[in-house]
């Protein structure tokens, strides 16, 4: 077992040597390994904030109702009661053509307009939430309303959300995808690394070869080094993801604040990161493998 | 030790390297293996370390089958076997004490009693004043001592050396020769094969002509 750890602590630490010896080929390959893993890295980073941001947002169906604008508010009322004895609502909230108003005063940038127009513009509303939240049912609920006296208007709010979460699937299948793909990159790299470092010691692996040494103590620096190559790229996809959410942190807020939401661009969480990194490391590992078996037999 | 039982070996059809041999060496016994160039002197090392299988007959090193030993069975050979190689094959990257370090490091020496071995192995063939030089810097003659000294850090009980007086002047390589004598006395069976006769007084020849074997 002690052997075994010896063997284990020398081929680590002689591929870290050959990885350092050769500092700008090192370089280089870890920057191409780690630009090629930053793409699907940074798409997982945007689609956990995009998540953020529809979990901010409120993402149970709701159905709102706007009343004609020149309905009284008694036929608001009327709708209020019959909602209220409507089967298969869990709550109702009116909310009063002044409160609109006032609302939209609160934003600078409608003030003037607002205050510009002669008369109160917005209609009453109702925001339901249905205790059955399957699309079909909201639809029919939606139908329904539509035919109510002095009912303008019906829309299903949460038709937005489920576009968004539409999209963050569609958002997730291409990062699997790309990150398949460059995956397959990095294994690449790693092979031809691995072909190449094998090239270089073919003296060294004949020699040992013929003193008794077993296939595992001539792999095993190798197989090192395309973990350390994987690895070594993967921080350096971590450090441009990073860099990346803080650079972007500031215009995307400015951003959102436009539409009164707030979310921090956050860059991988711990396990996200830890992901990224084990990942990079195990491809790295795989294109040793596949190198040393087509080129040390 | 070693047994050749009706071995040939052939590269290519109708030339045989070596041509229905048999013969054997014994525990301890000092081996001279002459013939001139191309007759098989190399090729029969090969077999022995298992670097070649043979295309018939049967090699036993120790009473073992070397060619019918499987791929992962071959270090486990190897390790027992100390060789010193016509080409030297020396690491011109390492050290001269890197370079007798590595047989050592191969089977898992432990750091401290290595060095120690690899010091005495350097001691032993007059190189311990080197053993920060890169081989490059190493005379021939110096060279062949640091191969020498590669071969027998691990205690081997068989020595194999494929011409490793060539290319030497006469002096050094007496010296050479003079190692082997040394390493034959402390109990370790010494296979040499060489062209050239007068070096090894006392040891047992076997005369190789085209592959086969003189009487």
């Amino acid at each position: 077992m002690k052997v075994w750890l010896t063997h284990h602590r020398k081929a680590g630490l002689l591929a870290l040597r050959r990885l350092v010896a050769a500092p700008v080929n090192s370089l280089l390959s870890l920057l191409a390994i780690g630009i090629a893993l930053a793409l699907p890295a940074g798409g997982e980073m945007l689609l956990a904030n995009a998540r953020q941001l529809a979990g901010t947002t409120s993402a149970a169906p709701q159905i709102s109702i706007f009343m004609a604008a020149n309905a009284e508010r008694q036929a608001a009322t009327e709708i209020e009661s019959r909602l209220g004895k409507y089967g298969g609502i869990r709550q109702v909230l009116l909310v009063t053509r002044e409160a609109t108003l006032a609302r939209m005063k609160t934003n600078p940038g409608l003030r003037d307009v607002i205050e510009a127009l002669p008369a109160n513009p917005f209609p009453d509303a109702f925001v339901v939430t249905a205790t059955d939240e399957r699309p079909e049912a909201m639809e029919r609920l939606a139908v329904e309303f539509r035919q109510w006296p002095k009912v303008e208007h019906v829309q299903l709010d949460s038709a937005w959300v489920r576009r968004l979460d539409a999209l963050l699937k569609l958002g997730r299948t291409s990062v699997i995808l790309l990150g398949a793909l460059l995956g397959a990159g990095l294994i690449a790299i790693s092979f031809n690394i691995i072909r190449m470092q094998v090239l270089t010691h073919r003296a060294e692996i004949e020699v040992s070869q013929l003193l008794g040494a077993t296939d595992g103590f001539i792999q095993r620096p190798f197989l090192y080094y395309g973990v350390l190559l994987g690895l070594g790229g993967g921080i350096v996809a971590w450090l441009v993801v990073g860099a990346a959410a803080l650079w972007l942190r500031a215009p995307l807020n400015e951003l959102l604040r436009l539409y009164e939401l707030t979310v921090v661009l956050r860059s991988l969480d711990a396990h996200d990161s830890a992901l990224l990194l084990g990942f990079a490391a195990g491809l790295g590992w795989v294109g040793a493998v596949i190198s040393l078996r087509q080129h040390l037999r | 030790m070693i047994r050749f039982d009706r071995v040939s070996k052939r590269y290519e059809p109708g030339i045989d390297a070596l041509s229905d041999l048999s013969f054997h060496v014994a525990e301890r016994d000092m081996v001279v293996v002459n013939g001139h160039s191309g007759a098989g002197k190399t090729t029969l090392l090969r077999l022995i370390a298992a670097v070649e299988k043979c295309t018939a007959g049967a090699v036993l090193v120790g009473g073992q089958n070397v060619g019918a030993l499987s791929r992962s069975a071959l270090p486990w050979l190897r390790r027992r076997i100390g060789m010193v190689f016509q080409d030297q094959k020396l690491l011109f990257d390492r050290s001269v004490f890197e370079n007798v370090l590595l047989p050592l490091s191969i089977v898992g020496f432990p750091t401290r009693d290595a060095a120690q071995r690899v010091r005495a192995a350097l001691d032993k063939v007059g190189l311990a004043s080197r053993e920060k030089a890169l081989p490059v810097m190493l005379s021939g003659g110096e060279q062949q001592r640091l191969a020498i000294a590669r071969a027998v850090v691990n205690r081997p009980n068989l020595l194999l050396a494929d011409e490793p007086t060539a290319h030497l002047d006469s002096e050094t390589a007496a010296d050479v020769a003079r190692i082997f004598h040394e390493f034959h006395h402390v109990g370790v069976t010494v296979l040499i094969a060489t062209y050239a006769n007068d070096l090894f007084p006392g040891a047992r020849r076997v005369q190789l002509n085209h592959g086969k074997l003189l009487p």
